[in-house]
């Protein structure tokens, strides 16, 4: 770890900001300092701003300040009855004690978990733009499926930011001016295009203050089905978040997101018009996990991924529509 | 000096007679209450004044030679002291019972990841991040990374029994399967660590290692001094694996750097270093051929296999170990190929061998089972051999039809039904089973044991790896001289004591169990020579001692201290007979339907391994290698990079050991009554591999029950499973 500078801002606007690298929990940022794939001079600590800790109503939604903890959020009691699924996607990452310690804001904006990123023997355009993929031709496993560019193929890891786009969520973002503006979840993040070391749209001195959380769908079924390499404490291969309202056996609306396929949480509209207005069967979600997934994985070892993705898909949205027989399993209901 | 004892013949059960009362319960840990409250003193812990901080420095190439260093680039960072090379530095941990130098390279590299360099500073912060940032000038050389692409292999002579040709040709059932395994990392808790300190000539070494007495002497080569002129401590590992069981690049360069410095260095492993340069198990490709007749009597039995290592060294993967002694047939035969490849070297990893072997032959003993349409249990009691298959060799114990049996019995084997037909909403569930064997060893080792009054010593340079050497010492001890366990105190670790034979291949407490045995067994001479009376008329309780008519209090009756040492080796009995632990293992799992996810449900295993020295720390053995197996069956891969070899996984979120949740609450192990007389004279079998042998084919043969699809190449992650259920949906 190279030596840094260490300040704390106290109040959104403080002038320390726009000086240096912003930590929260840290829970992703040290660790990357420790290997220096990140090497910041300054740290400003905003976890002593007053203000940013607090969940509150917001109309029939809510305002889930910055710095509200990952495990706090999660038990939230209205989070978990009005947006169970926010509550199991963050419960289905990392470990209670990282929960602990991550932040609202941290979450959504950590690296990703391409390992030749974690690695400065190997060459990495997120790392340096300009310096190759090391990951192409490489061990892929952890790689995206949608969304990618020749210069960067990796998958955004956070569940928290999935369940937020499915959940129609928006990002408070504040600039260094003080000007105040609010962006759906899936639009904080970067197309890779030549730029990958740029996750995300912040530009140097903005802090995220907020997440915004609109009115559930009512009467909403929602789950988040996360499969990996192990039972817990492991990053997504594949995720599907839902959130369906039905009328009868027929869906009305199918708000959908999928996780580590993507840069970012990937959406595609074209799902949710196949599926609203239909009736719930096992034909119907085959032929929209078909217009799903795509013809070729960008990369051998994602291969995999187009069939998992698929599964999963169908899986979620048997139980969400109740078709599956979900004795055991992630599902929960709101309450209308 | 000790004079040696020789196990040439069965030993009488001293430790059933005395009556103390403590031998095999299950006593808590006595350095239990130091570890979990931090005060127990780990390698990284034993900082003193004036102690620098090295980090390793990695090679970023897979073969060729460092030319040059910036060393400009990195002095001008607060707090570097020095960037040491030195011919003496080691390329990587020498194998188990090497007792030599490893590979000494110079300045050649031959792997990605190799330790080059020490650099050193004032914290372990600057240390490392001049580590990270020192350049370093190649020139660099083409190298295979993987067994596949490498033209340099080495295929052994095939070891056989009788007719294999033969008997492969004449079988009426045959299965011919190839599987793969990954390389896997022994992933101990503690990582690698070493504090380095010279006085006059010599050198005192804290070091997280399993066997001091050859680490000794393994250190001493590699600086080319006298092993008297070195001292290892080791008191506390956190844990092994295998991985600790030579010396590491670690420890000669905190004592290269300590003598040139002139003040002591620590140099700890980052968890980076641990997965570049710590000898990993091999991957494994392997090809297993069954052949029976009709009616389930195994005829031909073999298993060829491929692993792979780095050049120079000797160790390979033992893959077909219980292949060769497990179940009897008219031919056997065995070949190994070892792949040279410029990749992180291969070495002893938890049950070397069984770990990995024994998941290709239960599960092709499975799939046999399955074509015969006999019940798997079943063709494994058919096929029990008398002897030794390959050596002719007696048996000392084996009471495998016992657990099998009873593993049976208690798991409810009888209600496992047809593959693929039972389901619980999404879940397909399934149950399976293998036979356990781990081949058991007593190796050389030495003991002493004090008394005064009532309170006993025991010294050896023995290591306690978290298995429990400091409770079955302190218990076989308490045993013998008839005091509660609390009246002995247990030194271990440090290479001034007499030398034990270290903590690998589960022989530990065989030996170094066996080398105390029969230094307390000196002691008992003693005290029955001054109570005056025949050993065999004497008796040791409660801190008394009892005789023909005397009964006299330890604490009066040995006033002036009692010493005594002994040493242990094998003999006769161990050419005679054939010791090994048995067991049977049964797994019921769940596995989607959708997402070929799979938890294992529940878990019994049914184990003989000789007399249980304390049923607690032995439980948790057998439970620790029955999670080892979940983790080879289900989670455990090491992925190296196929362009230039080296690790992708190098830290514990990319290398998945078993989670708790991977782990079901209800995992049961069973004992068998047993005592292994041809092994040592306290009648125990290795316990701390066992429970991983088998253990992962179980869960393997349970998911091939569940979904009626068995999955080859392991471990079964979720796309390989889906892939093995082939059915599109
Ligand atoms: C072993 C391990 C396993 C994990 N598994 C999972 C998993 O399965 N699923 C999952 O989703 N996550 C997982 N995580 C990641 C974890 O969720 C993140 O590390 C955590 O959410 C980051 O939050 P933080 O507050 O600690 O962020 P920090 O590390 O403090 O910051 C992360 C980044 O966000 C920036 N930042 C933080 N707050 C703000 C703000 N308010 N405004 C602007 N910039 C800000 C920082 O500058 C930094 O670049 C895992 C992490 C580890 C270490
Ligand atoms: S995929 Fe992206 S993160 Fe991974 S090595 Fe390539 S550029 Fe770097």
């Amino acid at each position: 770890m190279r030596p840094f500078d260490y300040v704390r801002a106290t109040a959104p606007d403080d002038a320390a900001l726009v000086s240096g690298q912003i930590i929260a929990g840290g829970t992703n940022l040290l660790d990357l300092m420790k290997i220096q794939v990140m090497a910041p001079e300054t740290l400003v600590d905003i976890t002593r701003i007053d203000g940013l800790s607090d969940i509150t109503t917001e109309g029939d939604g809510l305002r889930i300040g910055a710095l509200v903890t990952n495990t706090a959020l999660a038990q939230d009691a209205r989070v978990r009855a009005g947006w169970p699924l926010l509550s199991r996607a963050i419960l289905a990452g990392a470990s209670a004690q990282i929960r602990n310690k991550a932040t609202t804001g941290g979450n959504l904006l950590q690296r990703t978990r391409c390992p030749y990123f974690y690695d400065t023997s190997q060459p990495c355009n997120k790392r340096r733009p300009g310096d190759g993929c090391a990951a192409k031709g490489g061990e892929g496993r952890m790689l995206a499926l949608f969304g990618t560019s020749e210069h960067c193929l990796a998958a955004h890891p956070s569940d928290m930011a999935v369940a937020l786009t499915a959940l129609r969520a928006e990002v408070e973002i504040r600039t260094p001016h003080g000007d105040l503006r609010r962006i759906p979840v899936q639009q904080l993040y970067h197309a890779p295009s030549d730029r990958p070391d740029r996750d995300t749209v912040l530009e140097a001195g903005d802090l995220i203050t907020a997440v915004i959380l609109p009115a559930p769908l009512v009467g909403s079924r929602q789950g988040y089905r996360k499969v990996r390499d192990r039972a817990s404490y492991a990053f997504a291969l594949v995720s599907v978040a839902g959130s369906i309202q039905m009328e009868g056996d027929m869906i009305s609306r199918a708000h959908l997101a999928y996780g580590s396929v993507a840069p970012h949480p990937w959406t595609d509209g074209a799902v949710a018009k196949m599926l609203e207005g239909q009736k719930a069967s096992d034909a119907l979600f085959a032929r929209v996990a078909d217009a799903l997934v795509p013809d070729r994985a960008p990369h051998p070892d994602t291969e995999y991924k187009r069939r998992l993705l698929r599964r999963t898909f169908i899986a979620t949205l048997r139980q969400l529509t109740g078709l599956a027989d979900t004795s055991g399993t992630d599902i929960a209901r709101t309450q209308s | 000096m000790s004079d040696t004892f020789t196990m040439d013949s069965p030993q009488p059960r001293l430790l059933d007679q005395t009556g103390q009362g403590v031998i095999g319960t299950p006593m808590n840990r006595p350095d239990g209450p130091r570890k979990v409250s931090g005060q127990a003193c780990y390698t990284a812990d034993a900082v003193t004044e004036g102690v620098a901080h090295g980090v390793l420095v990695r090679s970023t190439i897979s073969r060729g030679r460092v030319t040059g260093m910036d060393l400009a680039s990195v002095m001008s960072i607060d707090g570097v002291i020095d960037v040491i090379t030195d011919p003496r530095m080691i390329r990587n941990p020498a194998q188990g019972m090497a007792g030599e130098a490893p590979v000494q390279p110079g300045d050649a590299v031959h792997y990605h990841g190799q330790p080059i360099a020490l650099v050193v500073a004032e914290s372990f912060e600057a240390a490392r991040d001049a580590a990270q940032r020192l350049t370093v000038h190649y020139e660099t050389e083409e190298a295979s990374v993987t067994p596949e692409g490498t033209s340099a292999s080495e295929t052994d002579d095939p070891e056989t029994a009788g007719d294999f040709d033969a008997a492969w040709q004449a079988a009426e059932v045959k299965v011919d399967l190839n599987f793969t395994t990954p390389s896997q990392a022994a992933a101990a808790m503690e990582p690698h660590a070493a504090i380095a300190e010279w006085k006059d000539n010599s050198v005192t070494v804290h070091s997280s290692l399993q066997m001091i007495r050859f680490n000794k002497k393994e250190l001493a080569d590699t600086l080319g001094i006298d092993p008297s002129q070195v001292r290892i401590l080791a008191p506390f590992v956190g844990g092994g694996f295998g991985s600790k069981l030579g010396l590491g690049p670690e420890a000669v360069a905190a004592a290269i750097a300590s003598q040139r410095l002139g003040r002591p260095v620590r140099v700890v492993m980052t968890r980076q270093n641990v997965f570049d340069c710590v000898l990993r198990r091999s991957e494994t490709a392997q090809r297993v051929r069954l052949g029976a007749t009709q009616d389930g009597r195994i005829t031909a039995i073999s298993h060829d296999d491929t692993v792979s290592n780095l050049d120079g060294e000797g160790f390979s993967e033992p893959v077909s170990q219980a292949s060769q002694f497990l179940y009897g047939a008219d031919g056997l035969s065995f070949t190994q190929t070892v792949a040279r490849i410029a990749a992180t070297p291969a070495g002893s990893v938890r049950a070397p061998g069984e770990a990995v072997g024994m998941l290709g032959l239960e599960a092709a003993m499975d799939e046999l089972a399955e074509r015969l349409g006999m019940d798997p249990v079943e063709l494994r009691l058919k096929n029990l051999p008398d002897k030794h298959p390959m050596d002719g060799r007696e048996y000392s114990t084996r009471r495998l039809a016992d657990c099998l049996r009873e593993g049976a019995e208690n798991f409810g084997w009888a209600q496992r039904g047809a593959a693929g037909m039972r389901r619980e909403g999404d879940w397909m569930i399934g149950m399976g089973m293998a036979s356990a064997a781990r081949s058991s060893m007593l190796v050389k080792s030495a003991s002493r044991v004090r008394l005064t009054g009532d309170r006993a010593v025991v010294e050896t340079d023995m290591t306690d790896i978290g298995t429990g050497t400091y409770a079955i010492l302190a218990q076989i001890t308490a045993e013998m001289l008839g005091l509660s366990p609390e009246r002995v105190e247990v030194r271990l670790g440090d290479s001034d004591l007499p030398g034990a034979s270290g903590s690998g291949g589960s022989f530990g407490a065989n030996s170094a169990g066996s080398s105390t045995f029969l230094a307390a067994r000196k002691i008992r001479r003693r005290i029955a020579d001054l109570l005056g009376c025949a050993e065999d008329d004497l008796t040791l309780q409660g801190g008394r001692a009892r005789g023909l008519n005397r009964d006299m209090a330890l604490a009066d009756l040995v006033q002036e201290e009692l010493e005594a040492e002994a040493t242990i080796k094998a003999g006769k009995t161990a050419e005679s007979h054939f010791s090994s632990g048995f067991g049977a293992h049964f797994a019921e799992v769940a596995v989607n339907e959708w997402t070929g996810e799979v938890r294992v449900r529940r878990m019994l295993s049914v184990m003989s391994m000789g007399r249980i020295l304390n049923e607690k720390t032995a439980r948790s053995q057998a439970l620790g290698g029955m999670i080892w197996g979940i983790g080879a069956a289900l989670t455990e891969e090491m992925q190296n990079d196929q362009r230039d070899g080296h690790v992708v996984t190098r830290d514990l979120a990319n290398y998945h050991v078993p989670s708790h949740a991977d782990v079901p609450g209800d995992m049961q192990v069973l004992f068998l009554e047993e005592r292994d007389d041809w092994a040592n004279p306290i009648q125990t079998k290795g316990i701390g591999e066992l429970g991983i042998s088998g253990a992962g084919a179980a869960v393997l043969n349970a998911i091939a029950h569940a979904t009626g699809h068995r999955v080859y190449d392991f471990p079964a992650l979720p796309d390989r499973v889906i892939a093995a259920m082939e059915v599109e949906i």
